[in-house]
Formats: C-alpha cells, structure tokens, sequence
C-alpha cells in the first residue's frame, strides 16, 4: 500500500473504517461501503480498494470487479464540475448529440474524461427523468432544460469564471 | 404502533388538516369579501376570527376562503355562509365579534343570525 | 393540529424540481411571511402531479386552482391576489383548468386527469411525503393492521390471488402467485425485496410513487413479509434518484419510530424492517436475478434459471420480489377487496397502469389510466395529442425490452396480452410518442445501443449478438446498408431471443424486429435509395437552401463552421455539400425558414 496517499488522506481514512464498522456485520455490506468509500474520496483508487478488501477480507479482485461493473464507481477522479448529458429517448429525439457535440468542442474533451485543471468532467449519461425539458444537460445539480447548441458556451463560460 | 386504534386516532388527527385537499369537498363554506373594500373596512380580523374559532371548536367539513368584491362596498365587510342543501346566506357588516356568533349559531346549531343579514341592513 | 384555511401544494417531484419548484416554494415561505400569512397558510411539498409538461405545478385548496409553469416572479402575485384577497389570479392557471366563463374546473373534469384512475399514484400530489401522519390521514397502514390483526398470511395471499393483480414492472407475473411459491418455499430465513431499479430510458413511473407516496411501498412490503414469512426487506433503489432516496429515508425512520416498522408491529408477533440498497448505474440490476446478485454486494450479473429467486433469492434464502408499482397498489386492494379491484381493468389484466408520456406529445407527464384504455385515448385525449399537429407515427413502449406501436393500432385496448399480440410489451410504462420527423431505424439503433452499452456480458447471444446486430444498423444508418441486411437482423434476433440468459437479452431485439414489422419500407429505403425518409440519419441527408424563400441575408454563412455556403448578398445563397458537416446550424438560424433538411 502506498504510504505517501496513507499520510495526506488519513483523515478519510479514519472516517472509512468508521463506515466500514457500521457495515461489516450486516448482510452484504460492500456496495453501501463503495458507495461510501466514494463519497469520502471522490473516487475508488487502488489503494481504497485494497483497504476495504483488507477490512473485510475478500479479495481484492472482488471488489475491483464490482467497482468496474457499475458505472457510477470511478477510479479516477472526477472534475470539479461534472457535466452530465442526458441521452435519454426524449432528449435524443430533441437533439441530445448535438448538444453533446457541442460541448466537447468547448471542453476540447471526449465524454468521460476530466480537463487537465480538473475544472470539469463530461458524461454522457443515462435518462435523468427531466423529459419535460428536453434536451437536458446536469452541471453537479444544476440543470439546464430546452437547450440549442449555441446556448453552451454561455453555460459553460459561468462555471469558468466561478 | 399497538392497535388500530391507535393509528385510528393518528388519522383523525391529521384529517381535518388534509381534507381541504380534497376537490370541491361538500361541508359548509364560508367566504369572506377580502377586496380592498373588504380589506379596507376590517375584513382581515373577521377572517382570523372564523379561523380561530372553527380551530378551537374542531369543526370538520368547513372551508373556509376569501373571494374578491363581492359588491356592496358600502355594507362590508361581508361574508358569505353556504350550508350543503341550503341558499347562500349574506351576513354584511361584520365584526371579530359577529364571526363568533355566526360560528356558534348557524355554523354549529344551524340557525341562521338574521340581524347580521342583509336583509336585515337593507 | 393547526387549522389552515388554505393549502398550497408544490409540485416536489424531479421533473417540477429542476424547473425551480425549491426555489419557488422559498419565495412562497418569504411572501407569506410578508403578508403575515403564514399561520393561515400552509405549504406543502408533494409528490408529481403528473403534468410535468407545464411544471412547475402549484394547487391552492380549497378552490383547487391549477397554476402551472410558476416563475418566482409570479408567485408574489399569487399570495397578494389569491391568498391574501381572494382573487385567483386566472391568467396564471393551467389553461385546460378553467371553463369559458372563467370558473375554475374540479381536476377531474381537466381533460389530462379526466380519463384517468389514479390507484397507485392516488396519493402523489395529494400528501407531503415527508409526513407519515399524513399518509395514515389517508387511510395509509390501515390495511397492514387489518391483515396482521384480521388475518392470515394465507388468507393474505389468496385475495391478492383473487384480485387478479400482475405484476408492473413489465412481464405481467401474477402478483399471488409469485407470493405463495415464495410462502411455500423451505427456508429459516425469508426475504422480501422491492425493485425500484427502474433503468428504461423515458420511464419515471417508480420515481414518482417513490418520490410523491413512499409509506405505500413500505406498507405493501411488511404485508408482503407477513403473507410469506419474511423478516427483513430491501428495497434496490437507482442512486440516480437523490430526491426518491432521501424520502424513502425520511419514510423509514418515521415509520421505526412509530412501531410501524420493527419489532411486534400492531402488537402481534410480526417483526418487519426494511434497508435501502443503492444501485450504482446498472441497467441489467433491473433483471431479478441480477438486482439480487448486487443486493448482496457482488457484480450484478444474472444466473441462470431454474432456480427461482422464491426458491434460492437473495443470500441463497427465498426471496419474494416485485416493483415498486405493484406493490402500490397492495394495500388498497386489501382495503377495498378483490372484486373492486376486479372490476377495474381487462378480462386478463386487472386495475390500471402508469405510463410516463414522453416526447412529440403535448402533455409531457405521468398518466394512470385503467387496463384497457386505448392508446389513441392516451395520447390524444389524456397527452392532448401530438404537438405542432403532426401526425402521429409510432408509440414506443416498454423500452429497450418493447417494440414500436404503428398507428394502424392505435385502437388497440392496451393490455399485457394485447402488447406482447402487436409485438410490443407492457414493460415498466415508458410511453414514447413520435411523428414523422423519426427515423424508424434511428430508434432502432439507438435502443440498441442503449443495450449492447449495458450488456453485462456474461453470456454471448446478448454480449456479441446484440453488437452485431449494431454494427448492421449502424452501416444502414450510413447509406452503407447492403440487400440481405434486414433478413440477418430477422434471423439474429430470433436466435438472440431463443439463447440469451436473462430478460435483458431476450428482449433486446424488440426493438429492431418491430420496427422491421411495421416500417420495413423505411429500412429499405435506408438501404436501396440511400434515403432517410425522416430526415433524421446524417450521413444520408443533404441540407438545402430553398431558392426561393432565401432573401440572401447571409445570416447563415456566418454560423456555418465550415464555410460552406457561398453565395451573393441579396440573391440566394447555396450549400456545398462536399463541405457541409450538416450540424444544422445555418438551419437553426434561418429567419425565413429557407434552410431544409431532405
């Protein structure tokens, strides 16, 4: 296990094993733990995975498995901003892609992936249940409803200058 | 939780607060002239008077609103008092202290006030 | 209790939430302070109302006045007119609300709740879900009392048998059935588990009972452990649903706390908890077997059958399952008795079904109509039709698992049996309209990939069948298609459908072989004249300056990225299609509308 992330973070360290002791002794514990795990850190790097593995003792590759399986745990870390792009039925038939498009244009970014200054994360994502408002785009909570291609810019300008 | 009983109680408690939900729920109205009329020559505190009162006197199944003009400005404030199966009743020139007995007279016993009415005051 | 003369309710589910319906209940908190109306006044954050189209949706009882789509601005209006004179402010309602002389109609003569019956969302938009009292106001938990105290788990079981109710979250499982295997099988452990994974694109059906009504779940759910045995419940709810988690948190507590979950519930021997698990992003957690596999905490991947989750469910023990939706509609049924809810609804389907109205619809929203109600009844009398008065092309159904409905059935009675009959599916209730301006194939494609995306890979029909049917489509939507295609997308998802392990998969091809049921002519076309009837597939079509409505205002030559359009100031400008990457920008910006997609 790397010591040098053990120093900076062991702060979050000491909070997982708090949540790690809630859990252990109830049925199936690994998916709240993870979902924990990831609220603490921000994302599940190696050395989290190892530490709850050794926690519970399992394997690690068990958890590895699980961490990679379901889209919402992330082993690298996340933007300030995440930028979540409806592609749901409706926003799709409204005109998501383009939407989409637009935005890796301006974040010179490739849905996924983090801007270097780690300002902001793009994803394409799953229905966010906003139909009425198609297309819809999610900055962390935030959500702009009705969108045209050349309403990004402006949006994505105010987080910039935030 | 121990018996039904018990959470027959908790439903009766929050019932006459929910029941307002429902549409166009029988019962009697009440309705008070709040234009700036109304407003103006003292509508507010018989408003809060008919509040207070069905509230102390846990009376169900009565609505209470406001509407706007209802037209006699000279004769407000003036309410409005509908019993289900009966003609609307106009009571005008109303006080704090008429609101009580409108409540406890015609409201509750189901006899109408008829010097407060505007027949009375024509 | 304090008496309030009047109420407002705020819409409080997502789709009113992200128009704004926190912020506005802030300045409805600040405007009634200012007027010195807040003990006479009182707010009251619901669930959906159903009509999300116009949110955010604010109802002021006793009048019963519909606002919609209220600004912040507006509300300062409402209190100082409505709530303090006692003038509905009329220019603000919801229009379909009032009659001609301006009376304000009751909801259910409003044309979008007219024909329908809300059972399951009966308490959405009517109560503050964050208050139990209120839910019990309601008759809520009456009906676990009834059955802990009146009756047995048998009896239990043999009237939701005799209710006729199937199960909602889209195969059509009846509901007493799946209760007396699990009640049957061996075990010393029970559990009863909720699936609220509801992972179609387009459906919010769950999120909105979740959201407007969680008691009903988790009162349905201790019937449920009573009638087989079972001590513990879960319920597997989407992460993606922060506002449903956070009241079915809230709803928990409130329910331990008052000894409606716990230990000796009623004062009898029945003992019932219920914890939240959260999904992760998963679309395949939706199949049992699978959102079993996750409860535990393990991949969710789905196991082959037999072995029926009432038999060997969640940590090996029987477990019974079901959606959130069926089990809405439990504790009404013991409450009322089986032959009222047999009288609702079709010979084989019984009671009613939400159906989340989606796109190229008017009234955007959640509906609840009764079993058998026809889709042209849903979409035009119900949604209000099809918006800009295009004509109707196609209903989608069932997401990724149904198929598309053309309208030479829009008459069809919709029922379980009647879908699967037109090559669709009932599905959890995504209902997505569209009209011409869809591309049959694009649809197609785009279920697909959703699919082939969230494939969890375990067995090949679905991991590689399904991305070479993909690859198909996606050469189709190309101009790359070749004669012989669609008869291998035929025989593909026939034996996609005949060989994958779970619900998934078999369903995956729906989408695909329906639309070559009704629209084969429009995959023809994609492939012999390289066309997009639509006007929808890219690659296929060319952006056109129409001569003569072009007034040369050069407006278009400045957004176009690519430089592509040319032309002199004052005559007609042209496109050169070697160059035009058809983003549609010069389109978007046209004045006079001369710019067409063809």
């Amino acid at each position: 296990m790397s010591t040098s992330i053990l120093q900076k973070d062991r702060e979050k360290f000491t909070e997982l094993q708090k949540v790690i002791d809630e859990y252990k002794d109830k049925e199936g514990p690994l998916m709240p733990i993870m979902h924990k795990a990831q609220e603490i850190f921000g994302y599940l790097p190696m050395e989290v995975q190892e530490y709850i593995a050794n926690a519970l003792d399992i394997p690690v590759s068990d958890i590895y498995g699980v961490a990679t399986f379901y889209s919402q745990f992330t082993l690298k870390p996340k933007g300030k901003y995440s930028i979540g792009v409806c592609m749901g039925t409706a926003c799709y038939v409204k005109g998501a892609q383009a939407i989409l498009d637009e935005l890796c244009k301006e974040l010179n970014l490739k849905p996924g992936d983090t801007s270097d200054d780690l300002n902001f994360t793009l994803e394409a994502t799953r229905c966010l249940g906003a139909c009425g408002l198609a297309p819809v785009i999610m900055i962390n909570d935030d959500v702009y409803g009705r969108l045209v291609p050349s309403d990004i810019k402006r949006i994505i300008d105010k987080y910039r200058n935030k | 939780m121990k018996s039904l009983q018990e959470l027959e109680q908790i439903k009766q408690k929050t019932l006459d607060s929910v029941s307002l939900r429902k549409d166009r729920a029988g019962g009697i109205r009440i309705v008070v002239g709040m234009g700036t009329c109304g407003i103006a020559a003292g509508a507010r505190p018989v408003l809060m008077s008919f509040l207070e009162e069905v509230q102390k006197r846990n009376l169900r199944d009565v609505t209470i609103t406001q509407t706007g003009c209802i037209g006699v400005c000279r004769l407000e404030p003036m309410v409005e008092v509908t019993r289900p199966g009966e003609e609307k009743v106009t009571y005008v020139k109303m006080t704090a202290e008429k609101a009580k007995r409108v409540i406890s007279e015609h409201i509750v016993n189901g006899k109408i006030v008829n010097e407060y009415t505007i027949g009375a005051a024509e | 209790m304090e008496f309030y003369r009047s109420h407002v309710l705020i819409c409080g589910g997502t789709g009113c939430h992200s128009s704004g319906s926190s912020d506005i209940r802030e300045v409805f908190q600040t405007e009634l302070k200012k007027n010195h109306l807040e003990n006479e006044v009182l707010l009251v954050q619901t669930g959906c109302f159903g009509l999300c189209e116009v949110g955010p949706v604010v109802i002021v009882y006793p009048e019963g006045a519909f606002y919609s789509r209220i600004t912040k601005e507006d509300v300062p209006r409402i209190v100082s007119e409505h709530l303090l004179k006692g003038r509905i402010v009329t220019d603000l309602l919801y229009h379909d609300s009032i009659h001609e002389d301006d009376a304000i109609k009751s909801l259910d003569e409003v044309n979008f709740y007219k024909k329908q019956k809300r059972l399951a969302l009966r308490n959405c938009g009517v109560i503050d879900p964050e208050k139990i009292e209120e839910y019990i106001a309601f008759d809520g938990y009456k009906a676990l009392g009834k059955v802990l105290t009146e009756m047995t788990p048998e009896e239990t079981i043999e009237l939701i048998k005799a209710s006729g109710l199937r199960g909602r979250g889209g195969a059509g499982f009846p509901t007493g059935l799946k209760w007396d295997f699990t009640a049957k099988a061996k075990g010393d452990k029970k559990y009863v588990c909720c699936n609220a994974d509801e992972g179609d694109p387009g459906a919010f059906m769950d999120r909105s009972v979740l959201e407007g009504d969680p008691h009903c779940v988790l009162e349905a759910m201790a019937i449920a452990g009573y009638a087989v045995g079972a001590d513990q419940g879960y319920i597997y709810v989407r992460a993606e649903y922060p506002i449903a988690v956070k009241r079915l948190t809230i709803a928990i507590a409130q329910a331990r706390q008052m000894g409606l979950l716990g230990k000796n519930i009623f004062g009898t021997n029945f003992s019932f908890d219920i914890e939240l698990r959260l999904g992760a992003g998963a679309f395949v957690c939706g199949e049992e077997t699978a959102l079993l596999a996750s409860i535990e905490g393990k991949r969710g991947e789905p196991r082959p059958r037999p072995s029926l989750p009432a038999v060997k469910g969640v940590f090996g023990k029987p477990t019974l399952l079901n959606n959130v939706e069926t089990y809405a509609n439990i504790p009404q049924i013991i409450l009322n008795g089986p032959e009222w809810f047999r009288s609702i609804g079709t010979e084989k389907s019984k009671g009613t079904k939400v159906f989340a109205l989606g796109r190229k619809i008017v009234n955007t929203g959640l509906v609840e109509v009764p079993m058998g109600t026809t889709l042209r009844e849903i979409i035009y009398e119900i949604g209000g039709g099809i918006p800009g008065g295009k004509e109707f092309k196609a209903a989608q159904t069932g997401g990724p698992s149904g198929g598309c409905i053309p309208a030479e059935h829009l008459d069809t009675p919709i029922d379980y049996d009647s879908l699967s009959e037109i090559g669709s599916m009932m599905g959890s209730g995504g209902l997505i309209v569209m009209d011409n301006d869809n591309c049959m194939v694009d649809i197609a494609r785009f279920f697909l990939d959703f699919t082939v995306d969230e494939s969890c890979g375990k067995c090949p029909p679905c991991r590689i069948g399904t991305k070479r049917m993909l690859e198909i489509l996606d050469r189709i939507t190309k101009g790359q298609g070749e004669e012989g295609d669609i008869e291998k997308l035929e025989t593909l998802g026939k034996n996609i459908k005949a060989s994958a392990l779970c619900g998934l998969g078999q369903t995956a091809p729906n989408p695909i072989l329906s639309t070559i049921r009704y629209f084969r002519e429009e995959y023809e076309a994609h492939i012999r004249d390289k066309k997009c009837p639509a006007g929808v597939c890219q690659a296929l079509l060319q952006i056109v300056i129409q001569a003569d409505l072009c007034r040369g205002c050069g407006l278009c030559v400045k957004v176009c990225p690519t430089v592509a359009i040319s032309g002199e100031r004052k005559s007609p400008y042209v496109i050169d299609q070697n160059k035009c990457i058809k983003c549609g920008a010069c389109l978007e910006k046209c004045p006079f509308k001369a710019i067409v997609k063809g």
